[in-house]
């Protein structure tokens, strides 16, 4: 298939894989935080980890926006959905992500009108069709999606459809790896910088982490080689000595970012004081709510919302497991109250996360599987 | 909404009750991993139990929360060694003959998409059925649940194509019934079928009887029926060529049957849940490990490009007509050529090998040239696709 296939050729790969390797120093540990949930699919998905030397370790980082969504909104989100003559839609991966009183499937079960949809503007269809109902959307993910979720309230405003309203979840990334640079005990030596999110706000916001904090940073493609290809460029940053930004995906991402999509958010939303994130807690600055001036398509405007915040367990050590500073299986929870079927933090929500994914199959080495493969 | 108890406070206590942390600490720190692992392992091997209070579509994915609810319900209530096996059809013997017995329920929607509707699929599905635990299909009966205000003409369209379909299959519907529901009860027409067919003397098939040393083949590319239903749907604006693959495969099964006497160990058509489902089931029926490669799986451009676009791996996606054959792996080359004679195998081809270790897994050499762990389907974001 073209335009998909050249990005994961095997033999560019080994050879990249000849080039990683070469620039390993003996006995030093590396540790990049690939920051994009698409990232860790990709890694998954490919099988991209064979390819590393042992002494490099990719941490999976907090950019998977539905597993970031904590317990309280899920609920409000539910309160929202249960309200009288509403029909609640959501993009599918936030179907399974738990509330206290469980997932949107489960109100889905319990007679809860909420339908999937792909895009905002088919929550907006849908409000069109049922003008005796009110339509609210679900809008969650980064800078990757928020774009389309302000385009869909200017058509709306456009329009002039007044049962249409947004639940705005839009979160944003910079603050996220900020709180992840600030905490003491950070064991990372660079970034892959998220790719999708890039291609809106650009490279630019990334700055402060090379400057200040002497980090560098890849922004990075979602085919396996293009993850590759900024480990290796990583590597090369830290054995030149270098922190820098440095842009692999530019086929797609412009120094500058996207100004219509900024312009469009930046017309209909504005930051929150403060957000919280599953396993990071609240971090200042960190999402969008709906401008006044847009009001009108604001669900938390138009409806009750409960607003109650529903804690992460104590117990539950998602950030020290995010931060890359422990283990899953070191967490005090993990594989007895939290497991993929009931998944209490953000890790053991997406199947990729790091809890789920070594709960499933950390008894399988790399070695092990490997070996097994090959023969 | 019913009011639910907060799990996360039960889970917690259930935690509380597993472990003591204690004893825990006592543990040399380097064999606490060890000990996670093992807690992890026998929380597996409990007891299958539905925690949900309620069905959700996830139940009907064909992935984990469908085996746990069969497990857990259906086979906790009607536990007896003829359905145990759990394969598509089950296989008894009644006046002196071994004959085969399945059925299965069609809810597909759109009832009509390119390549057939719910007529065929309802008609070849369990042909299949039956076909892949070895028998010959031979009677089969129809159950039609009609929603009010559904039009004849469609159910004249669609009886027309169970016709079509059961004389290509050479069957015959030879009972039935019809329930009509009110308006806003149904999905306009449902159909259950069920079916008997003779076995041959000695024919034992059974995905449990993989053994290490197998080669695993797949009669054609596979996600056709999947995608081309989801796309039929409407909803996502793409337009391409693609049927379904829905198809009554008994000739191929025949055909097979007849090349390597002897040499076929289990087949299953790759319905609900993919091929990766079926890859699963016999990696735990018979404790092996399946190890297959990316590569040499058929799939068409077509089904490739939406499923990257829709974020899902046609491993998962529905086929109607499609076969995964263990066979003996010295007869993997004339099992291959035998599928290649039939027109619905002509894209056969061999995917993979059952091994020894580590038992109980799917394995996938990617493309790309890494590997990865193939697990059973969690969750299912997509609508109903057959």
């Amino acid at each position: 298939m073209r335009f998909v296939d050249e990005f994961r050729d095997a033999d560019t790969a080994h050879a990249l894989a000849a080039k990683i390797a070469g620039l390993c120093e003996p006995g030093r540990q590396y540790k990049f935080m690939e920051v994009c949930g698409g990232h860790t699919h990709t890694i998954y998905k490919h099988g991209l980890e064979d390819y590393l030397p042992e002494t490099i370790t990719l941490v999976h980082g907090p950019g998977c926006p539905v597993c970031v969504i904590p317990m309280g909104r899920v609920d409000d989100a539910m309160a929202l959905a249960s309200a009288p003559d509403v029909i609640m839609t959501s993009f599918g991966d936030m179907m399974r992500v738990p509330g206290s009183k469980g997932s949107f499937f489960d109100a889905k079960a319990n007679g809860v009108d909420i339908r999937m949809v792909y895009s905002p503007l088919d929550s907006l269809k849908i409000a069109r069709q049922n003008p005796d109902k009110r339509v609210v959307f679900m809008a969650i993910g980064f800078e990757t999606t928020a774009p389309s979720t302000a385009m869909t309230v200017l058509r709306a405003a456009q329009e002039g459809i007044e049962n249409f309203s947004i639940f705005c979840n839009h979160v944003t990334i910079v603050p996220a790896i900020k709180a992840i640079l600030d905490s003491p005990d950070l064991r990372l030596d660079g970034f892959l910088g998220p790719g999708h999110v890039s291609t809106v706000i650009g490279c630019r916001p990334y700055e402060f982490i090379s400057r200040d904090y002497g980090k560098p940073v890849v922004v990075a493609g979602f085919e396996p080689l293009d993850i590759l290809q900024s480990i290796y460029l990583l590597m090369v940053q830290l054995h030149e000595g270098r922190a820098e930004i440095e842009n692999q995906y530019s086929r797609v991402v412009p120094w500058n970012g996207n100004l219509v999509a900024l312009k469009a958010i930046n017309e209909t939303m504005e930051l929150r004081p403060y957000f919280e994130w599953r396993g990071l807690g609240f971090i200042s600055h960190s999402a969008l709510r709906v401008r006044e001036k847009y009001a009108r398509f604001d669900a938390e405007e138009l409806f009750q919302v409960p607003g109650v915040r529903v804690a992460d367990p104590k117990a539950c050590q998602c950030g020290e497991v995010l931060k890359g500073v422990l283990k899953p299986w070191e967490c005090k929870v993990f594989g007895t109250a939290c497991t993929p079927e009931t998944p209490i933090g953000t890790c053991m929500v997406s199947p990729e996360g790091a809890c789920a994914a070594y709960y499933n199959f950390g008894r399988f080495t790399r070695q092990r599987v490997k070996e097994a493969t090959a023969r | 909404m019913t009011e639910q108890k907060n799990w996360v406070e039960e889970a917690l206590a259930e935690h509380e009750n597993q472990i003591d942390q204690r004893h825990f600490s006592k543990v040399a720190p380097g064999e606490r991993e060890a000990l996670v692992l093992e807690r992890i392992d026998r929380a597996r091997r409990a007891r299958a139990r539905v925690k949900e209070e309620r069905i959700t579509l996830a139940h009907g994915s064909g992935g984990k929360a469908t085996h746990t609810l069969i497990e857990a319900i259906f086979l906790d209530a009607f536990r007896n060694p003829l359905l145990e096996p759990m394969e598509d059809a089950a296989r008894l013997t009644m006046a002196g003959g071994r004959i085969a017995l399945t059925t299965d329920s069609y809810v597909v929607s759109p009832l009509f998409f390119p390549g057939g509707d719910i007529g065929d699929l309802a008609i070849n599905g369990t042909v299949n059925d039956l076909a892949v635990s070895g028998a010959t299909p031979m009677y089969l009966s129809a159950g039609f649940i009609l929603e009010e205000g559904f039009p004849v003409a469609d159910l004249q369209r669609v009886v027309a194509s169970m016709r079509a379909a059961a004389d290509a299959a050479g069957v015959q519907v030879v009972t039935g019934d019809t329930k009509v529901v009110q308006r806003g009860k149904a999905d306009g027409c449902y159909i259950n079928t069920a079916g008997v067919g003779v076995v041959p003397d000695g024919l034992d098939l059974g995905v449990a009887n993989a053994k290490p040393g197998d080669a695993v083949l797949v009669s054609g590319p596979i996600g056709d029926h999947g995608v081309t239903v989801m796309l039929a749907r409407g909803e996502l604006d793409i337009d391409t060529d693609l049927t379904s693959d829905t198809a009554a495969v008994n000739g191929l099964v025949a055909d097979l049957l007849a090349a390597v006497p002897g040499g076929v160990r289990a087949m299953r058509d790759a319905t609900r849940g993919g091929v990766a489902t079926i890859l699963n089931e016999v990696a735990k029926a018979a404790n092996v490990s399946v190890v297959v490669a990316e590569d040499d799986i058929p799939v068409r451009a077509e089904v490739r490009g939406a499923s990257e676009l829709l974020g899902i791996d046609p491993l998962y996606v529905a086929c109607e007509g499609r076969i995964v054959a263990i066979v003996d792996g010295t007869a993997a080359d004339a099992a291959l050529d035998a599928m290649h004679r039939n027109p619905l195998g002509r894209e056969a081809a061999i995917v993979g090998r059952i091994a020894d270790d580590p038992p109980g897994i799917v394995l996938l050499r990617t493309a790309f040239g890494g590997t990865r762990i193939v697990d059973m389907l969690v969750g299912d974001p997509l609508p109903r696709i057959c």
